[in-house]
């Protein structure tokens, strides 16, 4: 009993964290219709990022943990941001009417750049972070115990309040109106006026801040990464996106946090060996009687 | 502006490799004019809307926008190839370039023109009332931040915008369906709604491409008096492809007549009625023929 529950928190955590990483293939595909598979490695730039902004901020003798997190994350989500909008402007856009295929070799080549540049820059050795938030909530049940760390408890918080603010810029904004819009009908939206070079521009970096939210929470939580984290990760947050159907913002969310869900209980009750099997085979399930995900619309010919 | 001519269209050439869809095609649309462009099956009607709208880039030619008190090239903004001329003036070099990289079909929008589409292409998941909304966001708050923020004078703008898309709701009679999704609409109301989103960026002309197709007579005519409407109250230049004769000689000031990616014909009803070249080509008869309009 508290294993599963033990469990059920820890896998909540990692699935809003995937659901985070999801939003930004999600809405990538969504509006371009291509994978962006530097999006994961666009996630490992911002771990580094998030190294950086702690090493600067405590050489400035900022050592209190609100300081230092509330900076960290306004670093990260900036600069990375600015990389997701470089991407697209250096990798993409040149390619914007070519082959799918042309878009997606490129995505490669961008996440090959993004590991190599890293790895050059930084070194090839794990790094790592000091633990910022210690001490945990520890419930007793019975015999055994629930432990939930505050650091898991902030990781939610955050990631669900970032998942409420982007349904909230989609939802209701003009600048949401203006991407749905762009999503549904590229060259409508382009015959009504709005601009959408820049519409593509803004919802790369919208998926670049969440993937930095995620990765500030994820290296702050275990506090070591080296410049292939966001391979696997990627993988997962891909996994999740089309899970919950692909293009479908609240299907990432979900789909990260089912995702997240059965691989820790898989892991805690039956083997953590094989928990990444059990992911990738419910991906499969999933998409063998429900091939357009849980919330996606079954694939219409657009006349 | 005193610019007589709304639109300006010279030696439009369109071709699709070794296609020529369009082959010299000049005609000239007056200010606050309803206008009509007519023809058989692929004469090229949609292929010149396409070009006029930015949908395609033209081939050769040139098509003048004189609307919003300047004159806009629709060729040029669409950001053309480089030529050796530009490189002997650096203003022409600049200019190309600033097209080249932030150039794009919705520049003409901004210019003055809106088009609706003969297969509707509505944003089907969006609500009525969004699909209005999305069509104003030049005229609103344009910022994104204060957007984001809603600061007062965002919210000023957006109460204007569904202040705006209400009144074009009632004139296309859509009051009622505001918070439908416009996919549920039946097909006659997403005709409407299509040119209601389309006035609602503040077009100087506005394209039809085949409002009347698939309505019935009633409806039919209550979209001719619509036409109507917007060019007497709204000052908007009509320009429309349209297969329903008896509404096209009904409504239009002027109408040219295209077969085979040429302009066959120009003029007023009367003079397209009686016109043989139109008959024969339009009806397939010969000439000489009677064959009444």
């Amino acid at each position: 009993m508290d294993i599963i529950l033990q469990q059920l928190v820890n896998g909540l955590t990692l699935g809003s964290v995937y659901g985070l990483i999801a939003i930004g293939y999600t809405m990538v595909y969504g509006i371009i219709g291509m994978i962006n598979f530097a999006h994961g490695d666009v996630y490992m730039v911002s771990s580094y990022l998030t190294a950086i902004a702690i090493a600067l901020l405590s050489y400035f003798g900022l050592e209190s943990f609100p300081i230092i997190i509330f900076g960290t994350l306004i670093f990260t989500i900036v600069v990375t941001g600015a990389y997701g909008w470089v991407i697209e402007r250096v990798a993409y856009r040149p390619l914007r009417n070519s082959s799918r295929l042309a878009v997606l070799i490129s995505a490669i080549g961008m996440s090959l750049i993004l590991q190599n540049y890293v790895q050059i820059a930084q070194g090839a050795r794990q790094q790592g972070v000091p633990t910022m938030l210690t001490g945990a909530i520890r419930l007793d049940i019975g015999d055994g115990f629930v432990q939930i760390t505050y650091m898991k408890l902030f990781i939610l918080f955050v990631a669900f309040l970032g998942m409420g603010v982007l349904t909230y810029i989609i939802q209701k904004t003009k600048l949401g109106r203006m991407c749905r819009a762009t999503q549904q009908d590229r060259k409508m939206a382009s015959i009504l006026g709005i601009n959408t070079d820049r519409i593509i521009s803004a919802v790369f970096v919208i998926g670049a801040t969440m993937a930095a939210l995620a990765g500030v929470l994820i290296t702050l939580d275990y506090g070591a990464f080296d410049f292939y984290v966001g391979f696997i990760i990627g993988i997962k947050a891909f996994t999740a996106a089309v899970l919950g159907g692909i293009g479908s913002l609240p299907g990432a969310m979900l789909g990260g946090v089912i995702l997240g869900l059965s691989e820790a209980l898989f892991a805690g009750l039956i083997s953590s060996d094989y928990k990444d099997v059990f992911s990738f085979s419910l991906l499969v399930i999933i998409l063998i009687f429900r091939p357009s995900g849980l919330l996606g619309k079954p694939e219409v010919e657009k006349v | 502006m005193s610019q007589e001519n709304i639109l300006e269209v010279k030696n439009l050439v369109m071709h699709f490799g070794g296609i020529k869809a369009l082959n010299d095609v000049t005609f000239d649309i007056k200010r606050g004019s309803v206008s009509a462009l007519i023809g058989p099956n692929g004469a090229g009607k949609t292929t010149v809307f396409n070009c006029l709208t930015g949908f395609y880039k033209a081939t050769g030619g040139s098509i003048m926008l004189h609307a919003g008190g300047k004159s806009t090239s629709v060729v040029k903004v669409l950001g053309q190839k480089f030529s050796a001329a530009d490189f002997t003036s650096p203003v022409r070099l600049i200019e190309r370039i600033k097209y080249k990289m932030f150039g794009g079909s919705h520049l003409v929008n901004r210019a003055g023109l809106a088009r609706t589409f003969q297969n509707i292409r509505l944003f089907k998941e969006m609500s009525v009332v969004e699909n209005l909304l999305v069509a104003q966001h030049m005229l609103a708050n344009r910022s994104m931040v204060s957007g984001i923020l809603n600061t007062a004078s965002f919210k000023k703008a957006e109460e204007e915008a569904l202040q705006r898309a209400f009144y074009w709701l009632e004139v296309v009679h859509l009051t009622e369906f505001s918070n439908r999704l416009a996919g549920e609409l039946s097909y006659g109301q997403q005709r409407r709604l299509e040119i209601a989103r389309a006035m609602c960026t503040n077009p100087e002309i506005i394209c039809l491409d085949e409002p009347a197709a698939g309505l019935n007579p009633s409806e039919t005519e209550a979209l001719a008096s619509m036409i109507r409407v917007l060019r007497d109250n709204h000052n908007t230049t009509v320009l429309l492809i349209e297969h329903d004769m008896g509404m096209v000689m009904n409504i239009s000031d002027y109408i040219v007549v295209l077969d085979h990616g040429e302009v066959i014909a120009k003029g007023g009803p009367d003079d397209i009625k009686t016109n043989p070249k139109v008959i024969a080509a339009y009806l397939g008869a010969e000439e000489g023929e009677e064959v009444s309009l």
